[in-house]
């Protein structure tokens, strides 16, 4: 009986001492529940970017790094607990999380008051990484695609007159039409129109006239797929031929199910296209297609982005001390599937984002257009 | 100003009225007959547009190259579906409560609008979803200089005065016509008279749904987006056209739809949120102004 006894403490030391090895670190993302498969491509993402750094030799000093997974179920309550059993249980060092802004608005508070740095794949939400200065983001918030858009319609299209349309009554549309008119500004372009329309219209009809009696070269629309169908029809109907720009909200098989021909000579802004030709991009889409079966979509993309940031960060920091990481991630210069990552002083990305054209009913890769 | 009044707008204006026009005709006929806000007017509009869907795709395959025929056999199925739910509806909704307190219907319209609508949302083939409607007839615009004005203005604006007058004759030149303007002046004396008014309830129903459903394959096929709440918003706003032409009068209706089109199109083009106000504040000010509204009768009784 001593002897036994002996061996399993023998055996409890010798694997407490295997698994100090390794760098524990967090991951959240809703695996279940409303926004399922959002949190199944996030999962995805983190554990092959694990898998990858562990297959080089690990994070630093051969210290390898276990990923421990947690289901918020999409919701904020759901996401404390989680949060809190990571920090508080298991102990981990960083968190990768989580995909939805409710929910990351509620985590990020514990993450700041323990002292562990995190970042969220896809939290778009200003706020999150307002929260204190352990908190970062892999993807560009809202507004950033309207400067973006800008700058793809003035350079790229070479378009000097523009106007704006979008929706009055949600701040997304709005904060992107906004953004593109500040930068459209700037540049030295006109803006000639910029309306609003309100929240279910159907008919642009009004607005649209009015925007085209001031000839703009571009016509910026910043809607969901499902009103830029119809705003596209109703625009070529009065006559509009020229090019459209705008958001990633555009990005659903069923812009052109509404819109039809009447969306081509469209284009959007969106974090990744797996058309993109980058080798980086390319050996990711191979990667993950042969490991889950499918194309990555933006949330496997930014989730996997993510977390090399966040190994990155603690392999530059060669520590695992909180402070030491969060250090680290403010240095990053990181070449990612989703371009070329640093950090602006609201812990938010500056990196380039990809256009994707509407031709002939199809997306295509156009360009990457830097901030 | 030049962006807010001139041609192109007075277009845009009454392609909108004229499907306005459309659906306003059933809410004023229907009043007119039996006194009653039909609030499920505006879903007959809905289920037109779906039942055009339908067919289409149903019968896609049969009609290939024959775009004109298969617009005709659309155009019918709406009006079909449109008349025919209007006709199940008066039959088991609104009969048995033809002789009770007027406030009853009106609540049982509001009950079978929702029915309808929750109903489809919640039946697997129709769903809360949107939906593209496919575009039935190919697009061609034609460029007039000052205004831009595709084949769907001229189809939506036609096919609108081709009911309207269609209509008027019905009302003005048939026995049934005459009917219905007798059960609309004087129910008891029209039945004295040998007039079987539930009949005549019933065809006004008909007629009413089947131009609501035609309504609702021209939106349809105009925004290209079809949903099962897309009826509230136009049947609304109908609504309100019939009132400001005068409820009972069917060429106020008709005006009236016009005055609404244009209206909120030239109110949109000066701000988008005075645009989706002017119907209210028209509604606002006829009730005070002008209740019978500009055509109506001196000593009609309004809701």
């Amino acid at each position: 009986m001593k002897r036994l006894s002996l061996i399993l403490v023998l055996a409890f030391v010798a694997a407490t001492l295997v698994t100090a090895q390794d760098i524990k670190v967090g991951g959240v993302g809703p695996v279940t529940g409303e926004a399922a498969t959002f949190g199944v491509s996030t999962k995805n993402g983190v554990m092959l970017a694990a898998e990858e750094w562990n297959a080089k030799g690990g994070l630093f000093n051969n210290r390898k790094v276990r990923v421990i997974f947690e289901d918020d179920k999409g919701d904020p309550a759901e996401g404390a607990t989680v949060y809190t059993k990571l920090i508080q249980q298991d102990n981990v060092v960083a968190i990768i999380g989580t995909v939805m802004s409710k929910v990351t608005l509620a985590g990020a508070p514990i993450a700041q008051a323990a002292g562990v740095p995190m970042i969220s794949p896809t939290s778009t939400n200003e706020m999150v990484t307002k929260v204190g200065d352990y908190i970062y983001r892999a993807c560009f918030i809202d507004p950033f695609q309207g400067t973006v858009g800008a700058n793809f319609a003035f350079k790229d299209l070479g378009a000097r007159k523009a106007a704006a349309l979008f929706d009055i009554g949600n701040d997304y549309t709005k904060g992107l039409a906004e953004n593109f008119r500040a930068q459209f500004l700037k540049l030295g372009g006109q803006v000639v129109a910029f309306e609003g329309h309100p929240f279910g219209a159907t008919d642009f009809k009004a607005q649209l006239t009015k925007i085209l009696a001031g000839k703009p070269d571009v016509l910026y629309v910043s809607d969901y797929y499902n009103d830029v169908g119809l705003i596209a029809k109703q625009a070529r109907e009065l006559g509009f031929t020229g090019p459209m720009v705008g958001g990633d909200g555009w990005d659903s098989p069923d812009l052109v199910k509404i819109g039809g021909n009447a969306v081509n000579n469209g284009y959007f802004t969106n974090h990744y296209a797996a058309a993109d030709p980058r080798p980086i991009v390319q050996e990711f889409v191979k990667k993950y297609k042969a490991k889950f079966g499918a194309e990555p979509d933006a949330l496997a993309t930014l989730a996997y982005d993510a977390a090399n940031i966040m190994f990155d960060a603690i392999k530059r920091a060669g520590s695992t001390k909180g402070s030491a990481i969060r250090d680290a991630l403010k240095t990053t210069n990181l070449n990612v599937v989703s371009g070329q990552v640093t950090f602006d002083a609201n812990r938010n990305p500056i990196k380039a984002a990809v256009i994707i054209e509407m031709k002939d009913g199809k997306q295509v890769f156009k360009t990457t257009v830097n901030p | 100003m030049g962006a807010i009044f001139n041609a192109q707008q007075i277009v845009n204006g009454l392609q909108v009225g004229s499907i306005y026009a459309l659906i306003a005709l059933g809410y004023t006929m229907v009043y007119g007959i039996v006194r009653l806000i039909n609030f499920a007017h505006g879903d007959f509009y809905m289920l037109g547009a779906y039942a055009a869907y339908g067919v289409f795709f149903a019968f896609n395959a049969l009609f290939v190259g024959k775009t004109g025929l298969m617009a005709f056999v659309v155009l019918i199925a709406s009006m079909a579906a449109g008349g025919l739910i209007a006709l199940l509806t008066n039959r088991l909704a609104y009969k048995p409560l033809r002789y009770k307190p007027k406030l009853s219907s009106l609540i049982t319209a509001i009950g079978v609008s929702m029915f309808l609508e929750y109903f489809l949302s919640a039946l697997p083939v129709v769903g809360p979803s949107y939906r593209s409607f496919p575009d039935i007839l190919p697009r061609v615009n034609i460029n007039l200089g000052n205004a831009v004005i595709s084949n769907y203005v001229i189809i939506d604006i036609v096919i609108a005065a081709v009911l309207m007058v269609g209509l008027t004759l019905l009302i003005k030149k048939t026995t049934l016509g005459m009917a219905m303007r007798a059960v609309s002046q004087d129910k008891d004396a029209a039945r004295l008279m040998g007039i079987d008014i539930e009949k005549v309830i019933a065809f006004t129903f008909l007629i009413g749904g089947s131009f609501a459903g035609a309504a609702g394959l021209l939106a349809g096929m105009t925004y290209p987006r079809i949903v099962p709440y897309m009826g509230i918003q136009p049947g609304l706003k109908a609504f309100i056209a019939a009132v400001l032409g005068g409820i009972g009068n069917i060429p106020g209706a008709v005006l009236g739809a016009y005055i609404m089109g244009l209206a909120e199109t030239f109110a949109s083009a000066y701000n988008s949120l005075i645009g989706e106000g002017i119907a209210f504040a028209i509604l606002i000010v006829v009730l005070l102004v002008r209740p019978r509204g500009l055509l109506g009768e001196k000593f009609a009784d309004k809701i």
